[in-house]
Formats: structure tokens, C-alpha cells, sequence
């Protein structure tokens, strides 16, 4: 039975793991394949999503239409419980608390974390984003480059399955040209944009998200991915064997029992399982790593949520992949004699330099589009296409008022009806009620545009973490406070965002309920809202400028490794989670490594 | 600090934060939504459905918690509702599938969106039937709708109703959201907007070539 308490774990372990989501879970899977035994710790609940995602359960069936609440933000049936930006006795406190300056914490306190909620947007940072600061001078360069993660990226998009087209563009690579599967094909929303953005200059690729378009290639994958060890490629056969490819129906988010997208618990667990080598202690609050007189960590301490039991569990070396900044939160609470400011902290600068993604949106109303037959627009559910930042050249030469860059999310279509689908129409229809309103419906259903901005944050010293002198969650840990501001540069660019997508939506020859917003300040959406924040533990080239060096191994302690976003000195544009993966994974091979010469 | 309504409206435009929720994101809650002040502290509604409700089981209205309106409240939800969305040669009326259970469990539930949506439709369900007195010496619902229809005229559109009339025309707007927001999730209103999603397929084809020539997008 793989999932234990702390009285029936099994150890010895080797490799205590925090969290269970994209970084935790894929640092599981790659120790576990190479047979070493990992205890796993989840802080929320056990999870099933072959039993519990409701699939095709449909607005009308749930409380409200399904509309978000303080208790389900996202919709009554999106997949992540006890989650959101306010967790049941989980508070944070947030300074200044003011609107744009404050920063709100999503949280998923449940086996697969945050994989049980993203959108699945799978984009590979290219080779400036490894070395933004040798190309304009700002921010941080990481300690590797593309080239060091280009491998990792081809293996985690063989393992969870991307689709994508293998067209690569100025810094938005590509694999090596089979490791993505087919993309969706476009609707007509999407053949709109792909008409009339070029004459803008603006390119459209199709899109890349970890939903499976037809099946893996269980005969192949395995053996390059696990060479000379047959176990592994038996196990992870059989685990792509299970996954079905994508019903081209029902919303990801709403998790999916037949495991055609990836999720954590899908994807990453099975296989790790399946080896024998994972035991998970789920509802296990963790608060503290401990340190050995040898100033190796050697555990950690946690609290049973059920019980309220403190427990400790010990290991030979501790990966932290609780999400960027529980993983802070964990050090900086994890004080000891030698490591008065929170471990693995001598150099201060844990909780520095967290970052998070710019977002805008602009929505426009397209009369081409209006009063089309029936149409299936579900694809895969998001994403056929989307815009690659395209300006790098420009901002080399200093022609844009923001060094950095950013892609845009599309969508459009005859999606299902929402509670919110034909809301606020009355810039369209006048204020139409009665028979003239149904046939309004019926008329504009299907002709709506979504424009998404996200783009890159430089670092800035006015946004960090740390623990609050005096507020406590309820179990009695004390929480993170937030100090957050977004920079000039990441205000213009969002300035830039609401210009451009106003400029597409003419060109497709649509309107808008209201100009675009240009004021800096109002045009950026508040920090967190994103849900892409990283850094906090940040990986750098030396022990005085970083916490952790290109490994993702704590300077100061040995065996002590982050295995989230935690480790990232800089937000590309690119949507976080698969380079979280790619190095955790990378992270993984190096721990293999240092074990097998035995110093671990 | 921006108002509730302005955080919706940027969060209908800002769905994307999840293309795979596109479908669904009017009404998602977004942080601002929550309470000013430095600490955040979520404790859990209790007369709400709770963080970890069952999602595979169904629920009829009122599981959760208790349908406040009176008999004379439902009547006149169920006029106006028709008003709004009447029987056609498409679908029937809004009533007719469950939108007016739709409306008594949005305004009877606990949460801060919909304890505000419940005060504006209260309070403008009270303005119908002063209106409907004063003109005809009867409640709103008991009218012709020939004696309705002149009343939701003036309200209807809210850029053109007079000074002293915005009020009842945000709730005109509102009332207008939540019938379309019933009658739009049911399988009624799906079908009488020829939706055809939402049902597994072995492959994905995308749109007719002949649709995309028609539009010059081949």
C-alpha cells in the first residue's frame, strides 16, 4: 500500500519529496524509475481523478450554473478542491493592500497541486530567456542555458504528451521535431486570425498544450526515455498504455478520468507508483527541514491535518517542490542555530526576486463571425493557435518603451453556454428583452474573440516575501508576507498588449464594448492573478548571488534541492510549468548521479 | 480599489488565464473580489457548499441552502423571466425550464456576489410592482403584458433611460444576466442555440472547407 502515515511509512527513504504537483511529481517519477525510494508529502487531501472528475457534468447540473464562489473560484466542478486564493485557515497577509500592489496566492492543497487546475499551456523557454541580462543588461541571468535544458524539454514533452507544431521562431523553440503530437485543428475564430494578424506583421503558431491528440507511442517512448532499464520502459508502457487520447470534449479543468491531459496524479504518479519505490503521506502540513549536526538536512517535520500530530520523518536528502513560495515559506520557518534567518538563507536571499507573469485581456465582437451554422468548436479545449512574441529585434534596437516580451492566448468558438455567456450585451443588442433577445442570442453566440497578453516581469526590489512577525495559519505556522509592485517596463508592456489586441480585433474587422485601456497602472492585472509566480530560491552561478546553484541544489546544504518554481531568476513569457518539469527532472538526474558516486 | 462589477467584467476579459475554461469563465470569482484589508483570511462559508463538495453527485435547487422567495416574489419572477425569454417557434419560455428555481437559489445563496445581485433584484422586483400600482392599481404580475411590456421600456437599456430610472434599469440589466444565465445553461436553451459540443469523437475535423471559402478564410 503506497500511501502511508507517518506510523506505517516503510522507510528507510532516500528521498523525502514536498509536494506532489509538476515538480514534485516528475522528481518522483525520475528517482523512482531509477530505483530509489521516495516518501512523498502532500499537504492536502488524497485525490482520485479517475473517480472524482466531473467530466460531463454541465452548468445546469451544478449550484449557481456552476459560477466561480469564495469556495470554488473557478467553477463548482473545476477539478481543484481545497484550493484557490483563500484557503480555509490558511491566511496571508498582503502590504501594501492596495489595488495593483497587492499580491493574492493561489493555492491547491490536494494530491497533483496545481496540476489539477492549469491550463496546460506548454511552451518552452528559448535561449534569451536563459541569459536575459547578457542580452539588455537587466534582471538576472540563469546559470545554464538552453542548450543545458533543450534535452530535458524533449524528454518531459515525450513523457506527458504536448501537442504543437515543430515549427520553431526566433527564441520560441522547438524539439527535434518528433517529440510533439499533432495540433488540433484550427476553427474558424482561428482561421480568422490566422488571415489578418500577418498583415499586421503578427505571427500565428498553433498552439502547445499536454492534452493527448491520439495515443502515445508506448513502443518507442519508453526506450528513449529510460535506455538500459527495461523495468522503467515495462512500467512506463503500461502507464501510456492507460492514457486515452483526448475525447475532443468536456472542459480540462474539470479534470479528466480518462487521463487524455496531463495532471500530476495522471501522468507523472502511476508509473512512480507502479515501481514500487514511492510511498505519499498525504494531509501532511510540512513547516520544517531539519538539520543533522553534519549540517545536512536529514528530514522534515509536518503536521497531520487530520490529527494535529507533529511528526518528523527523515530521509538522505530532502527535495522541496511545495510550489515557489511555500518552498520560502518552508525555509525561512526552518530556523536552527547555524541558520538563524531561515536555512539554506546565508545569503539572504530567500524570498527575493519573485516573480510573476503580466497579464492584460482585451475581447472583441467580430460581425463575420455572427449568425454561423452549427459548429463544434471544442477541439481540445483551448489553444489551437496562439501568437509567439515577435518584437525581439525591435527591442534590441530600443524602438519599444520594454525590453521584454510576450505571447498571446487566443480563443473564440461556439464553446458551451455559460452563466456569463450572454451577459452584458446591451452595447450589442441595444437592450433588447422578449422574442427580439432570443434571436440576439442566436445571432451573436460564437462571435466573441478573447485577446490574453502574458508576458515577462523583470525583477524588482519592491516584490518579495517573507514571514509575518505575528500571523499564524491554523496550524500554528507562521505565514508569508507579501510586498509586491510591478515595474514601469511591465505596466508598458501591458499598455502595449491592450494597443495591439485592439489593433487585431480591427483588422478582423471587429469592435470593442469599450477603448482599450491605456493607463499603465490599470491595463496590468494585480500580481497573483496569473497564478504563475516563481522564484524565491532562485538559482544562480555563486553562493553570495543565488540560493541555489545550476542543480537546483541548495548552496548552503548539500542534500537539500528545490524542485518547483521556486528556483527560476526570471518569468519569460512562457507559461512556467513545463520548464518547471524540464529541470526538475534535470534536477533528479544530477541527485542519481551524486548517489550512485555515493555522496548522497 | 475597483468595484465588484469591474473586477467581473476583467475577469469575463481576462479568462484566459485558462483557455481551457473559456467556455466558462463569466462569473468565476477573481481575488479583488475579496475584502480589503492586509490579512487575507478565508474561512469557509458554512451555509455555503464548502471547499470539497461532491462533485459527481447531482444536486437539486435548494441542496444547499434554503430558497428564500415568497409565493408572490416566485410569481413575479416567472413573469418577468417570460418577459425576458418567452415561448418561440425555437424553445420554450424561461419559467417553463426551471429558471425561476435558477433565480431563487442565486438570490438566496451566501455568498457576496450573489447576497448583492439579491438586494438589486429584491429592490427592483419592489420598483416593478410600485410601478405597476401606480399605473394600473395592481402588483406587476398581475397585468397584461401589453400593460408590462411600456413599464420594461423604460428600463430595458440602460444608456437610454431617464436620470431617474438608472436604478431600476441596472436592475433590469441584471435580472436580464441571470434569466439568460438559467435559460443558456439548460438543455433548452443549448439546443435552441444548435449547440452541437461537448460529445466524444474519436477525431476532430474543425470546420467545413465550403464554410471557411464562404467567409474568405479558406
Amino acid at each position: 500500500m503506497p500511501f502511508v502515515t507517518a506510523s506505517t511509512q516503510r522507510g528507510p527513504y532516500d528521498v523525502i519529496i514536498v509536494g506532489s504537483g509538476a515538480g514534485s511529481g516528475q522528481a518522483a517519477y525520475t528517482l523512482c524509475m531509477e530505483g530509489v525510494r521516495v516518501l512523498m508529502l502532500e499537504a492536502g487531501r488524497q485525490y482520485t481523478s479517475a473517480h472524482e472528475s466531473a467530466m460531463f457534468q454541465t452548468p445546469d447540473m451544478a449550484p449557481l450554473g456552476e459560477a466561480g464562489t469564495p469556495d470554488k473560484n473557478k467553477g463548482f466542478y473545476d477539478a481543484t478542491v481545497n484550493g484557490g486564493w483563500d484557503v480555509p485557515g490558511e491566511p496571508y497577509v498582503s502590504v501594501p493592500d492596495k489595488w495593483g500592489a497587492h499580491f493574492t496566492w493561489w493555492r491547491a492543497r490536494m494530491l497533483g497541486g496545481r496540476t489539477n487546475h492549469w491550463g496546460r499551456i506548454s511552451l518552452r523557454n528559448g535561449p534569451y530567456d536563459f541569459k536575459p541580462r547578457s542580452r539588455d543588461g537587466l534582471g538576472l541571468d540563469w546559470p545554464i542555458t538552453y542548450d543545458d535544458v533543450a534535452p530535458y524539454y524533449d524528454k518531459v514533452e515525450l513523457l506527458i504528451g504536448v501537442y504543437g507544431g515543430d515549427v520553431s521562431r526566433e527564441n520560441t523553440p522547438a524539439g527535434p521535431g518528433d517529440t510533439l503530437l499533432p495540433p488540433p485543428k484550427p476553427i474558424v475564430s482561428d482561421h480568422l486570425l490566422m488571415k489578418r494578424a500577418p498583415r499586421l506583421g503578427i505571427p500565428v503558431l498553433p498552439g502547445r498544450r499536454a492534452v493527448l491528440t491520439r495515443a502515445q507511442d508506448h513502443r518507442t517512448i519508453p526506450g528513449r526515455l529510460h535506455p538500459g532499464n527495461p523495468r522503467a520502459q515495462k512500467i512506463l508502457a503500461d502507464a501510456m498504455r492507460k492514457r486515452s487520447p483526448c475525447l475532443w470534449a468536456t472542459p480540462c479543468g474539470q479534470g479528466c478520468a480518462v487521463s487524455a491531459n496531463y495532471q500530476s496524479t495522471t501522468v507523472h504518479l502511476p508509473p512512480a507508483l507502479a515501481t514500487g519505490n514511492l510511498d505519499v503521506i498525504t494531509d501532511a502540513m510540512v513547516y520544517e527541514v531539519t538539520l543533522g549536526k553534519d549540517g545536512r538536512a536529514n528530514g522534515v517535520r509536518f503536521v497531520d491535518a487530520k490529527t494535529g500530530r507533529h511528526e518528523h520523518v527523515t530521509a538522505r536528502a530532502v527535495v522541496l517542490g511545495a510550489s515557489a513560495f511555500e518552498t520560502a515559506r518552508i525555509l525561512l520557518n526552518s530556523k536552527s542555530g547555524q541558520f538563524p534567518n531561515g536555512l539554506a538563507n546565508s545569503s539572504g536571499l530567500v524570498g527575493r526576486y519573485v516573480l510573476d507573469t503580466v497579464g492584460s485581456s482585451v475581447g472583441g465582437q467580430i460581425p463575420l463571425l455572427e449568425s454561423l451554422p452549427p459548429l463544434n468548436d471544442d477541439a481540445a479545449d483551448g489553444l489551437q493557435v496562439y501568437v509567439p512574441w515577435w518584437l525581439y529585434q525591435e527591442q534590441l534596437a530600443h524602438k519599444l518603451p520594454f525590453p521584454r516580451g510576450y505571447h498571446i492566448e487566443y480563443g473564440g468558438g461556439k464553446g458551451m453556454p455559460s452563466v456569463g455567456t450572454f451577459s452584458g450585451l446591451e452595447w450589442l443588442t441595444g437592450g433588447s428583452y422578449g422574442k427580439k433577445f432570443k434571436e440576439d442570442a442566436r445571432r451573436y453566440y460564437g462571435s466573441f474573440v478573447y485577446f490574453d497578453g502574458r508576458g515577462a516581469m523583470v525583477p524588482n526590489d519592491n516584490s518579495y516575501i517573507e514571514i509575518d512577525p505575528k500571523v499564524k495559519d491554523r496550524f500554528g505556522i507562521p505565514v508569508l508576507r507579501f510586498h509586491w509592485q510591478w515595474g514601469d517596463y511591465e505596466q508598458r508592456q501591458a499598455v502595449h498588449m491592450q494597443e495591439t489586441f485592439g489593433q487585431i480585433i480591427e483588422a478582423m474587422g471587429g469592435r470593442l464594448q469599450s477603448p482599450v485601456i491605456t493607463d499603465p497602472v490599470k491595463a496590468i492585472a494585480p500580481g497573483g492573478y496569473m497564478i504563475h509566480e516563481v522564484g524565491g530560491t532562485v538559482m544562480g552561478a555563486n553562493a553570495r548571488s543565488s540560493v541555489t546553484n545550476a542543480w537546483s541544489q541548495t548552496w548552503d546544504v548539500p542534500n537539500l534541492f528545490v524542485a518547483d518554481g521556486g528556483v527560476f531568476p526570471y518569468n519569460a513569457d512562457k507559461n512556467p510549468t513545463l520548464t518547471i518539469m524540464a529541470l526538475s527532472w534535470r534536477m533528479s538526474d544530477h541527485i542519481l548521479d551524486r548517489m550512485r558516486r555515493k555522496e548522497l | 480599489m475597483t468595484d465588484r462589477r469591474t473586477t467581473i467584467k476583467l475577469i469575463v476579459a481576462a479568462a484566459a488565464a485558462f483557455p481551457a475554461l473559456r467556455a466558462r469563465a463569466t462569473y468565476m470569482l477573481e481575488p479583488g473580489a475579496s475584502p480589503p484589508g492586509n490579512v487575507r483570511r478565508f474561512e469557509p462559508t458554512m451555509d455555503g457548499y464548502g471547499p470539497d463538495p461532491d462533485l459527481i453527485k447531482a444536486y437539486a435547487k435548494g441542496a444547499f441552502w434554503p430558497l428564500t422567495m415568497s409565493t408572490q416574489q416566485r410569481q413575479l419572477a416567472a413573469t418577468l423571466s417570460d418577459l425576458i425569454i418567452p415561448e418561440d417557434e425555437h424553445s420554450p419560455s424561461a419559467s417553463a425550464v426551471g429558471v425561476v428555481d435558477f433565480l431563487d437559489e442565486w438570490i438566496s445563496a451566501p455568498y457576496p456576489l450573489q447576497r448583492e445581485d439579491r438586494a438589486t433584484v429584491l429592490n427592483g422586483f419592489a420598483w416593478l410592482d410600485r410601478e405597476a400600482q401606480h399605473r394600473s392599481g395592481q402588483p406587476f404580475a398581475k397585468l397584461h403584458a401589453a400593460q408590462q411590456r411600456p413599464i420594461c421600456d423604460r428600463i430595458c437599456a440602460a444608456s437610454r433611460a431617464a436620470a431617474d430610472l438608472q436604478e431600476p434599469a441596472q436592475f433590469f440589466a441584471t435580472y436580464r444576466n441571470l434569466t439568460a444565465a438559467g435559460f443558456y445553461t439548460t438543455l433548452a436553451g443549448r439546443k435552441d442555440l444548435k449547440y452541437i459540443g461537448n460529445v466524444a469523437l474519436t477525431h476532430f475535423d474543425g470546420p467545413p472547407v465550403e464554410l471557411l471559402e464562404k467567409l474568405g478564410l479558406a
